[in-house]
């Protein structure tokens, strides 16, 4: 009897997972085997593969999300690490890495359109330094640049949570033990960190792979990412059949990132 | 030493994490109109947010749709993680929750352009309703890994307890469970609430042509150019944030105190 009530007031999540978990990701996938008129093809994907642009797009889609991960990582690990290391104020520390978490996105990335614009304050910089004025706004490196600011605090807080709950004690057994600092490092803190550092890479790779709104407002429309490309095919080209084709691919990268990463037990 | 040395390096880390946002707030105060000077100081570009209507009616419309989908969402999600917890066979658990997780995990355009899809199948007008119905959908799988942890904790024998003194099953929900896992509703909903503020891609995609919200509006002024007002925006919310942080922060601060003399 209790079961049965239960299952009553779960109905709507059951329901919700029926509606928007199963039916839409089915409807993409339906999608991506139609044509601009509605009819049966298989044309999308052989497109997909044989077109030199959407290949290119997606290689260069792949290497902007390794390099945006690459760098968080290496800039978030010792920032986690030494926050952790302020025993009495790492809490407060902490809360200063999720507040620009709370501010609009939208926001962040539009005061960078005024730091790297061509009358901006880092060209006034320059200029007034006698190193005269570039172009930095529509590039890759300030793509890359804002993305990786946009998302540091995602593999920040995941690494600094694997971080804390480090026994210190094996760090000093390692030392008397006689290993290097490189050893104790690399054999000791980074897989006692894994964890974290694996949540991190999956909240930053995916995202990085499908970001669209900091590629057309910092990196012009010369950055083109599968987010990019689905956002136009849906939204400019109207052509869906196309669109869902890259998101059934970019659905299968997702899950190929998912295995990769996925916690041993 | 080496204090000061790591002191020193989050000092900076800290000096260009929030130098856009400070950068932001400063030119609010700029009587001139662009960024590539600070004139006087002027309260004009707040003036004139408060006096944009259009504007206004977009921040009350954000607001409106977080509290309700958050609220939504939250009821939804608490009523499936206590179902969910509570189901016997391994497998009906992982694929629920292999399902639940799918969302969030999910990339935002995948997320937008399937709902799109679906949204036009069932010839659903865009506004309003379509946003609110998408942030409910990716608000609910983040409520629902919030309360799964409490309810682990929630060991059998409460329940069995509460059965035995002859509570009726309304009772044991209402008198046991949810006050035991009130945290977790609590932290799931403000997560919903946040993740619905700050959306920008799944809205992009469902919104129709009458209908924006905050980060829309934003991506939208920010593609014409650079417009003080959103400076003056940024102001606000960085203000509003702050005072929720430090209020945040004296409650995490007194509950661990709390904790210590318990």
């Amino acid at each position: 009897m209790a079961k049965f009530k239960h299952f009553l007031v779960a109905a709507p999540y059951y329901l919700w997972i029926g509606l928007f978990v199963i039916l839409p990701i089915g409807l993409i996938f339906i999608y991506s085997f139609h044509d601009l008129n509605g009819h049966f093809t298989l044309n999308n994907y052989l497109n997909f593969f044989k077109n030199q642009t959407y290949l290119l797009m997606a290689f260069n889609s792949l290497c902007f999300a390794i390099i945006i991960t690459f760098i968080s990582l290496i800039v978030a690990y010792p920032i986690a690490w030494i926050i952790s290391k302020f025993q009495n104020s790492r809490d407060f520390l902490i809360l200063l890495v999720i507040m620009p978490m709370w501010i609009n996105l939208l926001l962040k990335t539009y005061a960078f359109i005024g730091i790297f614009s061509r009358n901006g304050t880092l060209n006034n910089l320059l200029a007034s330094l006698g190193l005269g004025r570039h172009q930095f706004l529509f590039t890759d490196i300030a793509f890359i640049l804002v993305a990786v600011y946009d998302q540091l605090p995602f593999m920040i807080l995941p690494i600094y949570n694997s971080v804390i709950t480090i026994n210190h004690s094996l760090i000093n057994a390692s030392f008397d033990l006689g290993a290097s600092k490189t050893q104790t490092f690399w054999r000791i803190i980074v897989p006692l960190t894994l964890p974290g550092i694996k949540s991190g890479v999956q909240a930053i790779f995916i995202p990085s792979l499908s970001l669209f709104m900091i590629t057309r407002l910092i990196g012009g429309n010369r950055v083109i990412t599968l987010g990019t490309a689905i956002e136009e095919h849906f939204l400019s080209t109207m052509n869906w059949g196309m669109g869902s084709t890259i998101g059934v691919i970019l659905i299968i990268a997702m899950i190929l990132i998912m295995l990769l990463t996925k916690e041993s037990k | 030493m080496s204090k000061f040395k790591n002191g020193f390096f989050l000092f900076f880390i800290f000096l260009i994490l929030y130098l856009p946002i400070f950068y932001l707030v400063y030119y609010s105060f700029s009587s001139g109109n662009n960024i590539a000077k600070f004139e006087n100081f002027s309260w004009q570009h707040y003036l004139n947010l408060f006096a944009d209507r259009r504007l206004i009616g977009i921040v009350l419309n954000t607001i409106l749709i977080a509290l309700i989908s958050a609220t939504i969402a939250t009821t939804i999600g608490t009523f499936g993680a206590i179902y969910l917890n509570d189901l016997t066979r391994p497998w009906a658990k992982n694929l629920t929750l292999t399902l639940n997780n799918i969302l969030i995990v999910s990339p935002d355009v995948i997320i937008g352009a399937s709902f799109l899809i679906l949204y036009s199948a069932i010839k659903l007008h865009l506004g309003f309703w379509s946003v609110l119905i998408s942030h409910i959908a990716f608000s609910v799988p983040i409520v629902v890994l919030m309360v799964l942890p409490k309810l682990k904790e929630l060991t059998h024998s409460y329940i069995d307890a509460a059965y035995d003194l002859g509570a009726s099953s309304q009772q044991v929900l209402t008198r046991v469970i949810l006050p035991f896992i009130s945290s977790g509703i609590f932290s799931g909903f403000f997560m919903a609430l946040t993740y619905s503020l700050d959306d920008f891609a799944v809205t992009f995609f469902v919104t129709g042509n009458g209908f924006s919200t905050l980060s829309v509006e934003i991506y939208a002024m920010a593609r014409r150019g650079i417009s003080l007002e959103i400076n003056a925006l940024t102001g606000i919310i960085f203000f509003v944030i702050s005072i929720a942080m430090v209020f945040y922060y004296f409650v995490l601060q007194r509950n661990k105190k709390q904790k210590r003399i318990n």
